[in-house]
């Protein structure tokens, strides 16, 4: 697939278009960010580029956000472009938490400052609650999908099963139950 | 074993481990962080969490500031290195050989799979932070009520309504000011 238009940039270039989003995306949603600045506005990739660079960044562990940079960025400018695009994205956001840091840990024992915390604390369990039932709607509504939602859910939850023994016990079987349809008998 | 190499041993292995985003390593995270290490307290994760979702950028940098209490600005370093660079190698090896097998009929088998377990893992994610940010057994009655109030209003009005989560996440703060500071 040929570049999707203008030259291509350096690190530099790269670094102050990815920090420009990592200052800017209070909030989250930094996909759509990256789209913005990727494919409309600066042009360095195409819809279809971005598209298989977010479809890899989802299958793949990690960051959705943090990957598509690191695909971008090597496609741009090579390892330099990728470690300039992810710290651009990473780095604005880890000062300004460093700072909420220092303030949280000097005044955490104040009575309103720690009021005004478990209000913004309850508020995240609630914007979490609202992204995992968007994005599980489909999964909520089919009953195999379901069962494993409740499933992995109650023994995370309740009986501390670990990560690595979900993802390496429990999706075999899920993905074998999804596997291709049209199966060959090995023989 | 000192704390620095437990950080990093912790947060390189979530890190490779972070399928369908950031989100389903949370109960893990708190499970390690709070009840293994003792790095932070259970409301303090809950803090720590909530304060990386307001920050700009991704939203599991939060893995700083748990470096941090947990070991000081080596920690904080060793933690987002650790958190941030293996599955970034991964995905910097994978980008190059992944046209030989984005066909491959199994890889939408993996996604389809995984859906459900990603999801089953935010739910477990919602439980390890809403056990402390709102049903928490130190705290009185009336103060869990409001902050479940404070969770499910914002879930709602999320539903209903686009709105930038860290605007909604300030509007909390200022409820909770208003409605907790008795308590």
């Amino acid at each position: 697939m040929p570049p999707a238009g203008n030259e291509k940039p350096n690190a530099r270039e790269i670094f102050r278009v990815f920090a420009k989003i990592g200052i800017t995306s209070f909030g989250g949603g930094l996909v759509a960010y990256l789209r913005d600045a990727l494919v409309s506005d600066k042009k360095w990739m195409n819809e279809e580029e971005f598209l298989a660079a977010l479809e890899i960044g989802q299958t793949l562990p990690g960051l959705n956000s943090v990957n598509v940079a690191i695909i971008a960025g090597r496609k741009l400018a090579g390892p330099h472009g990728a470690v300039a695009a992810a710290s651009g994205l990473i780095l604005p956001g880890v000062a300004l938490l460093l700072l909420l840091g220092l303030l949280y840990d000097r005044f955490r024992h104040n009575p309103n400052v720690a009021a005004a915390l478990a209000g913004v604390a309850a508020a995240a369990v609630g914007l979490l609650l609202q992204v995992t039932l968007k994005i599980g709607a489909k999964q909520f509504l089919n009953l195999r999908d379901l069962c494993f939602v409740l499933g992995t859910f109650y023994l995370v939850a309740f009986h501390h099963v670990s990560l690595p023994v979900v993802l390496f016990l429990v999706a075999p079987i899920a993905i074998i139950l999804c596997r291709p349809t049209p199966t060959k008998p090995d023989a | 074993m000192s704390d620095l190499v437990k950080i990093l041993n912790v947060f390189c292995l979530l890190s490779l481990l972070a399928v369908g985003g950031g989100s389903a390593v949370l109960p893990q995270m708190e499970h390690e962080t709070v009840t293994l290490h003792h790095w932070v307290t259970g409301d303090q994760f809950a803090t720590i969490y909530s304060l990386g979702q307001m920050a700009p950028g991704p939203n599991m940098s939060m893995v700083a500031l748990i470096g941090w209490q947990a070991a000081g600005v080596a920690g904080l370093l060793i933690a987002l290195v650790a958190f941030y660079l293996p599955s970034s190698f991964l995905t910097y090896g994978c980008s190059y050989i992944w046209d030989s097998f984005k066909d491959n009929p199994w890889r939408d088998s993996v996604q389809r799979g995984m859906a459900p377990i990603t999801i089953g893992l935010m739910l477990a994610g919602v439980h390890a932070v809403g056990k402390t940010a709102c049903i928490n057994p130190n705290h009185t009655t009336p103060f869990n009520t409001v902050t479940c109030t404070i969770a499910l209003a914002v879930t709602g009005i999320l539903f209903a309504k686009h709105i930038n989560p860290a605007l909604l996440m300030l509007i909390g703060g200022v409820a909770g000011w208003f409605l907790l500071r008795g308590h």
